[in-house]
């Protein structure tokens, strides 16, 4: 192994952020709709896809990537309401897997009609001009690019806490993801919140697909894998809890940077094995709530 | 005489119904639709490939269905039974009556090593648990190139004679395949459902309906979780040893959590908790894809589609389904 | 009333219909026995390929271009009025559904041939069913791990070329021109490995100074953690090996981090749809090899006739490289058919490995001891201007002609003498 310097190591922790930067966003979606729903979400990485698809689509009728950053976000979402309203809403009270099993089938469906729509081969999407390039960052090139997902990343969270902590909205999904019963019998139209808290959740997976299509391109598969190593995250970080999810997502990532410095073949066992252990040790993860729906 | 004189009778026995005269001969009745099968599929080796995925989720039903576990990690146990036959033969070169109790033993052990791991998670952590202890798996069998074949799968598993007490029979002729396998599945249709009319399987339905009760009842329900998931492997693991004849190969896919999907829809897809449920899924599924695919490459479309339908109309799966309307 | 009897031997209007519903019931039938004897059947073909997934565009062509040998063949009279048929069946990519189907052709559709495949495990699947019954299989998978003593047997043959051949051939051309120092990164499974071997073996050769060979796992989304990594290293040359995917997220990042400005990218394989998908910035200036280009017709006659033939089918698309592959490997066993003027296996096995060809970019012929088609390897490098039609994507640099050299040797695949 060449030249182990201090320097190289801080950039690897760097890329390490990037990189969790992307799983951060998937995660917190997850995470909201399991905390607030109890439902787990199998089909979220088609709603990460599907982000990433209705930019290329933005981008062919004219559009810059500033007006995608608007509008996939709210397209996504909107999709979402339509399939909380349509498909799971029908099935609470029928048991967790349900729910669980539903978004399963409903992920084939989406990337299917994806393929239909779009073709199988995927697309080439092109860094938006203004944000190519790398940048000395003090301790070497780095692109400029995955700065503004990290600086993305972060106004997200920014914005999801403001909304949280300091509109009337928030505090009844905080109460909710707390004790929803308590909610109901305060006269909150719970069915109303979680539609919301769905719409929102997909929202944000499908804007960070959008962010990651400059980084990886976009095929219709591009949600599968991603899903996955967002279980590990949402798990480790403790199902329901957005903190969690954060601090999960920059390990996760940072993990997977520090595994392929090391050892790279081992880089995808690490984290399934890291999930196993925090599984095992301690099922809530950091900050989730013990004994979640059995 | 009056009643108190009259020596105590049993009520006279009703009428048996359809449904329990299946019941009570269930495993003669999936033997006999398992002989004629062939027959009215397509292609042979579709039929086979049915009867090994009905195996494998039956074997999984007796997780999900019967005690109530939801696992996303049943490809570990399949793919277990599956590569440890091939490796027994390909690497040892052991005949393949010692083969196919070694993919058995494959299959229990790994349900052991997962099971003691995962089975004191709940709910959805145990379907997370489950999904990534066989991802590990699966990453460890694919490192292990010279065992296994790593990204090219394991190859050469070539049985041309099968030699039964002295008879010989042609493995390589679709339909003595397809008889041979049966056989073996038939076996474990006797086997299953001797489990579950045993008293050891009136647990595991009591540890589903209600854990508290049966834990204050005396039942110790993770032994009993672990023993049902251990069983569970037994069948999954002769699936898997089974698949690896038939097809000669094992692909590394095997033991991606997409195989553990699979099962789960065909699981729901028949039937969960029933008896031929897990049968008639595969059946539906296995059908399904091959005859869509005949007509259009979006074949996950339609599958999906399907999934989500029987999901939010038919939760008690095809077979499910027409037993309820079946009693009614 | 009387019922009429029928007299013994004669025909009542009711046996008459029984029997005539019986017999259209028996020809419905599916499991009816066949009356019609083998010699009229067609001469069938198996040709699985994977039509659903990442690489449905790359198998849609081989269907495309092996339906055009297939034409050719009937056309020109067949085997003496015989015809060919093409059977397709959808691999999915994946060995197991690839076995069934290989399976499906062989015991219900009673194929003659299996030509197909495109991931190196599929066509590893294919082979070990094929081989166990005895039936010849034409791989146009770009692996040579079938050519490999445990896979292979006399009824395997191996129409496309190998990683090994490829680059060899792009490292013959990139080491003697772009400097000593080389950084590898590899996709971390049996192509990669192939990959890579065949540039250590090659630039033994020219003494090259390896600076490091970085792994990562198959179906990597993200290199930033090891870009940086190779650009420590100040290499003269990177050499990518992997493929599809990875291969065009790779060239991507790389693009990104800026690493073309100091070093010179090689790959072993750079394939049509993948410049597409890619686009031609992350492609532009990356230097690799591939096995036909269309471009190539001003110098073979054959590719011309393939080209044009091609254009004429298929409303004047041109063929790409895997298109050719599904052409070769189609063409060369009914060509061996007509040689040997029978459909007997043995005698097909014989006419193939006699074959001397010329059939879409110049002469080739079979290796005896691995079945491997001895064929030229093309050094291309990705155009992004002055393009003249939507397929002229790339620029033939240079050629390496075929030779047995270039190849694993038959003793190293575990051939005995």
């Amino acid at each position: 192994m060449a030249g182990l310097s201090l320097n190289l190591v801080l950039l690897q922790l760097f890329a390490g952020l990037a990189l969790g930067a992307i799983y951060v966003l998937f995660a917190i979606g997850l995470s909201l709709i399991f905390g607030m729903l109890t439902v787990v979400n199998f089909a979220h990485g088609a709603f990460y896809m599907v982000g990433a698809y209705v930019g290329v689509y933005v981008l062919m009728l004219g559009g810059n990537f500033w007006v995608c950053l608007i509008v996939v976000p709210l397209a996504v979402g909107l999709l979402g309401l339509a399939v909380e309203r349509v498909l799971i809403r029908p099935l609470y009270g029928r048991g967790i897997d349900y729910p669980l099993l539903l978004t399963f089938g409903l992920s084939y469906v989406m990337v299917e009609l994806v393929r239909i729509a779009f073709g199988k081969t995927g697309f080439p999407f092109d860094t938006p001009e203004v944000l190519q390039g790398a940048v000395n960052i003090g301790v070497g090139y780095f692109p400029l690019y995955r700065l503004f997902v990290i600086g993305a990343t972060a106004a997200v969270l920014l914005a999801l806490w403001l909304f949280l902590e300091k509109t009337s909205f928030g505090l009844i999904i905080r109460a909710g993801a707390r004790d929803p019963q308590i909610v109901r019998v305060l006269g909150v139209d719970v069915a109303r919140v979680w539609l919301i808290v769905f719409g929102i959740g997909t929202a944000i997976a499908g804007f960070a697909g959008l962010l990651a299509a400059p980084l990886q391109g976009v095929i219709p598969e591009m949600g599968s894998t991603i899903l996955a190593e967002a279980f590990v995250v949402t798990v480790v970080g403790g199902m329901g809890s957005i903190g969690g999810a954060v601090l999960a997502g920059l390990l996760v990532g940072v993990v997977v940077s520090m595994t392929s410095l090391f050892a790279p073949e081992m880089g995808k066992v690490s984290i399934f094995a890291l999930m196993a252990v925090v599984l095992i040790v301690r099922p809530q993860g950091f900050f989730g709530r013990a004994g979640l729906m059995s | 005489m009056n009643e108190m004189t009259q020596p105590y009778r049993l009520a006279e026995a009703a009428p048996v119904s359809w449904f329990q005269f299946a019941t009570r001969h269930r495993a003669s009745i999936a033997s006999l639709v398992v002989l004629v099968f062939p027959l009215v599929m397509p292609f042979t080796a579709l039929a086979v490939n049915i009867l090994i995925y009905g195996l494998y989720a039956l074997g999984f039903n007796l997780v999900y269905g019967y005690l109530g576990l939801l696992s996303f990690g049943h490809a570990a146990l399949f793919g277990t039974g599956a590569y440890l036959c091939g490796i027994a033969i390909v690497h040892f070169a052991l005949p393949w009556y010692a083969a196919i109790p070694i993919g058995i033993l494959g299959g229990l052990l790994m349900a052991a090593l997962i099971g003691v791991l995962a089975i004191r998670t709940r709910g959805i952590y145990f379907a997370m648990v489950t999904m990534a202890l066989s991802q590990c798996v699966y990453y460890l069998f694919y490192q292990a190139v010279d065992w296994t074949g790593g990204e090219n799968g394991l190859r050469g598993i070539n049985v041309r004679v099968v030699d039964i007490l002295g008879v010989k029979l042609d493995f390589i002729n679709p339909l003595t395949r397809y008889y041979v396998i049966a056989a073996f599945v038939i076996a474990a249709f006797f086997v299953l459902s001797r489990i579950l009319a045993s008293p050891f399987g009136a647990v595991i339905e009591a540890v589903r309906e209600n854990e508290t009760r049966a834990k204050a009842s005396g039942y110790d329900v993770t032994v009993t979780r672990l023993l049902t998931f251990i069983l569970s492997g037994g069948f999954c693991g002769l699936a898997g040893a089974l698949q690896a004849l038939h097809l000669s190969i094992v692909p590394i896919e095997i033991l991606h959590y997409d195989t553990s999907g699979i099962v789960v829809m065909i699981a729901l897809l028949g039937g969960m908790g029933t008896f031929f449920g897990p049968m008639v899924g595969a059946a539906a599924f296995l059908l399904l894809e091959n005859l869509v695919s005949v007509w259009t490459v979006h074949w996950q479309l339609i599958v999906g589609a399907i999934f989500m339908i029987c999901v939010l109309f038919f939760p008690a799966g095809i077979w499910g389904t027409l037993i309820s309307r079946g009693k009614r | 009333m009387t019922r009429k009897t029928a007299k013994s031997g004669s025909i009542t209007r009711r046996r008459l219909l029984t029997t005539v519903s019986a017999g259209a019931a028996l020809a419905a039938s599916p499991f009816r026995i066949n009356l019609l004897q083998a010699q009229e059947a067609n001469i069938k073909i198996g040709f699985p390929v994977p039509l659903t997934g990442p690489y449905g565009t790359e198998a849609q062509d081989q269907v495309r271009a092996g339906q055009l040998a297939i034409a050719q063949f009937n056309d020109a009279g067949g085997l003496d009025g015989r015809k060919a048929e093409l059977v397709v069946r959808d691999d999915k990519l994946n060995p197991g559904e690839a076995a069934t189907r290989t399976l499906e052709l062989v015991e219900k559709e009673k194929v003659n041939f299996v030509v197909g495949s495109l991931s190196a495990a599929v066509q590893l699947a294919i082979n070990n069913v094929t081989k166990e019954r005895g039936i010849i299989f034409n791989s146009i998978s770009q692996s040579d791990a079938i050519n490999e003593a445990a896979d292979f047997s006399k009824y395997t043959f191996h129409e496309a070329l190998n990683p090994h051949l490829t680059s060899g051939a792009v490292g013959r051309y990139a080491f003697s021109k772009f400097g000593k120092k080389v950084a590898f990164l590899t996709a971390d499974y049996a192509y990669g490995h192939e990959m890579v071997r065949g540039f250590l073996e090659v630039g033994k050769a020219f003494n090259i100074e390896n600076l490091g060979d970085i792994r990562h796992p198959l179906g990597t989304s993200d290199f930033s953690t090891l870009l940086p990594r190779i650009q420590a290293l100040k290499p003269d040359i990177l050499c990518i090996s992997n493929f599809g995917r990875d291969q065009q997220i790779v060239l991507k990042q790389a693009t990104d981090f800026g690493i073309k400005q100091t070093t010179q990218i090689i790959a072993p394989l750079l394939s049509h749809a993948s410049r597409v998908a890619a686009g031609p910035q992350a492609f532009d200036g990356v230097i690799g090899g591939c096995s036909f280009y269309w471009g190539i017709e001003d110098k073979f006659g054959s590719t011309k006739a393939f080209n044009d033939a091609f254009k004429k089918m298929y409303d004047g698309k041109l063929p790409t490289d895997y298109g050719a592959l599904g052409y070769g490997g189609v063409r060369t066993v009914l060509t061996a058919v007509k040689n040997a003027g029978s459909v007997d296996t043995e005698k097909v096995i014989a006419a193939m490995e006699a074959l001397k060809y010329d059939f879409y970019k110049g002469p080739q012929y079979y290796r005896k001891c691995d079945h491997q088609s001895v064929q030229s390897v093309l050094v291309i490098k990705s155009k992004s201007k002055d393009m003249k039609n939507e397929s002229d994507v790339f620029e033939v640099i240079s050629t390496d002609e075929p030779n047995e050299a270039n190849l694993r040797t038959c003793t190293e695949l575990g051939h005995k003498a």
